[in-house]
């Protein structure tokens, strides 16, 4: 195959991955923005909603469809509401003392993976895709006879992979309405712009917390739930996903949404190219590198405000 | 309206408040006044529950506010104007009066009418609904923070230095706004450090000295030059 549809291919599977990690990197920046906690376990949040795809997929034993319409329900809600006992157990008891809520958020980190070990086992286990069509994809040449369209050999995707672009793409620009429009998300702006003034205006600082770390742990999960048919689900999956948020929030700039989605398609897309054409451990130590670089010459990140 | 009895509170294991009684009535201005790190504004938080009281009541037409969780507070018609306005600086003018009227009345015609009422005070923040509350004037701003208060519809009203860093024009309206409030039959209790501020329009003063109530003068008694001597001298000026 030729470079340029060589290089379409690579944009593709990159896309792909900045969609689930802007998802998932969106929950933890979410979750940072308006609690300042830094929430360690959020990997492992990503993980439970793979896992759980599974599980619901399993236990329904109905068509692929009607199985994964059900885990992209059911895993959210199920993982956000963990994360919220999670939050009225652990994090609210420490104040959310920034500090202690990362020495907190390892331990939960360890429990949830051990229990996910216990519970589902060391095998990584499919989730049948709910379509997963293959599509040529066209490329251009140009010949004698001006500009014609070709099918090259291998340049294809499947559905499922637009529609996991497409589904990340439709949730975030809700996220970002909700945030924008609803009372609901003018409430936790208030809350992250000054929680105690939040208070004096009536606000239940701890409830939106709550509702918060919840949120966050959902969108992680329904991250996990649309890349499950792609990778698997596996107990440690968590932990490169979690490395890659990171890296995709401290770019972005902690706590901006904005931020994050452009640092998300920054560094999936690099990711897919650099792991097509060279290796994908290539593409981390570029992603990791370009973090050393944010943090130096712009700790605020592209889109964050440095902290008066 | 509002009893403080015997109130202690503080940051940690610091005490800054230590017993203080204080009494706000509906229709007159309670000035509180002492010198910096007297307790002012830690009484103030005090009330909106901000800073747990350790001991003491704070009983308002009957509730005891210092059993309350914070948010519900503002619930009970207190509204707060803090020291450094401390507005939410990237939302819109707009949504900090939104965000106001959060803790006022339930109902959408109520709102609505204690939203055109507030903005009837302030017609600048009228011309001001989609700018950024950051990047208002330091007078807009110190309108905007005392219009999202009133979006409280408060029986009682906390100022803490309202005039601080303000030019003499956006002082006067502010004042104005305070007598209206006051005229209206609020209870107005207000951190201010300038006597001259204070003089004309307190209806009674209450000066805290070390977290302790020091002396209380009416607004009859400052008009004698004794007891203003008296209150210059409690604040060092």
């Amino acid at each position: 195959m030729e470079f340029g549809p060589y290089l379409l291919l690579a944009c593709l599977e990159g896309a792909v991955l900045a969609a689930v990690l802007a998802l998932m990197a969106s929950g933890l920046s979410l979750v940072f923005g308006v609690m300042r906690v830094v929430n360690v376990a959020h990997g492992e949040f990503y993980m439970l909603g793979a896992v759980m795809a599974w599980v619901v997929t399993s236990v329904l034993g109905g068509g692929a469809v009607i199985n994964f319409v059900a885990a992209l329900i059911l895993a959210p809600l199920i993982v956000g509401a963990l994360a919220v006992l999670a939050d009225v157990t652990i994090l609210k008891r420490l104040n959310y003392d920034p500090e202690r809520t990362i020495v907190a958020t390892i331990g939960l980190l360890y429990i949830i993976q051990q229990l996910a070990l216990m519970g589902y086992g060391p095998e990584a286990r499919p989730v049948e895709p709910p379509f997963n069509t293959r599509i040529a994809l066209p490329w251009v040449e140009w010949g004698e006879g001006g500009i014609s369209l070709y099918f090259p050999w291998g340049l294809s995707t499947t559905s499922y992979k637009l529609f996991v672009i497409a589904a990340a793409v439709v949730l975030l620009a809700a996220l970002r309405l909700f945030m924008t429009r609803s009372r609901a998300g003018l409430i936790m702006r208030a809350t992250q712009l000054d929680g105690e003034m939040a208070t004096a205006f009536g606000i239940p600082v701890e409830r939106v917390y709550a509702l918060v770390f919840g949120a966050g742990a959902a969108l992680a999960a329904l991250a996990g739930v649309l890349i499950v048919p792609i990778q698997q689900a596996h107990y440690l999956m968590g932990g490169d996903a979690l490395l890659l948020s990171f890296i995709v929030v401290i770019i972005g700039g902690l706590g901006s949404l904005a931020g994050t989605v452009v640092a998300a398609v920054l560094i999936g897309m690099s990711d897919g190219i650099i792991s097509v054409f060279f290796t994908p451990t290539l593409a981390k130590i570029i992603a990791t590198l370009l973090v050393a670089l944010v943090l130096v010459f712009r700790p605020q990140g592209l889109f964050g405000v440095r902290e008066r | 309206m509002l009893k403080i009895e015997g109130l202690s509170a503080g940051y940690g294991a610091a005490p800054v408040l230590r017993g203080v009684n204080l009494r706000a009535e509906a229709g007159e201005i309670t000035v509180l006044m002492g010198r910096n790190g007297a307790g002012k504004t830690t009484l103030m938080k005090a009330i909106m529950g901000l800073v747990r009281a350790e001991a003491g009541d704070i009983d308002l037409d009957g509730a005891d506010l210092a059993q309350l969780p914070p948010h519900m507070v503002p619930r009970q018609g207190v509204g707060y104007v803090p020291q450094g306005r401390r507005l939410f600086a990237d939302l819109s003018v707009a949504q900090n009066i939104e965000v106001g009227l959060g803790a006022g009345p339930k109902d959408a015609a109520s709102r609505r009418a204690v939203r055109a009422e507030v903005l009837e005070l302030f017609p600048r923040l009228q011309e001001r609904m989609g700018q950024r509350a950051g990047t208002l004037s330091g007078g807009e701003q110190q309108m905007l923070a005392t219009a999202r208060a009133l979006c409280v519809r408060p029986k009682l009203l906390l100022l803490d230095e309202p005039t601080e860093g303000l030019q003499p024009s956006m002082i006067e309206a502010i004042r104005q706004v305070m007598v209206a409030m006051r005229d209206k039959g609020l209870a107005v209790l207000l951190v201010e450090q300038r006597i001259d501020a204070v003089l004309g329009l307190a209806d009674r003063v209450s000066v805290i000295e070390m977290g302790r109530n020091a002396e209380n003068f009416s607004r009859a008694e400052l008009t004698e030059p004794e007891n203003a001597r008296r209150l210059r001298g409690h604040l060092g000026v």
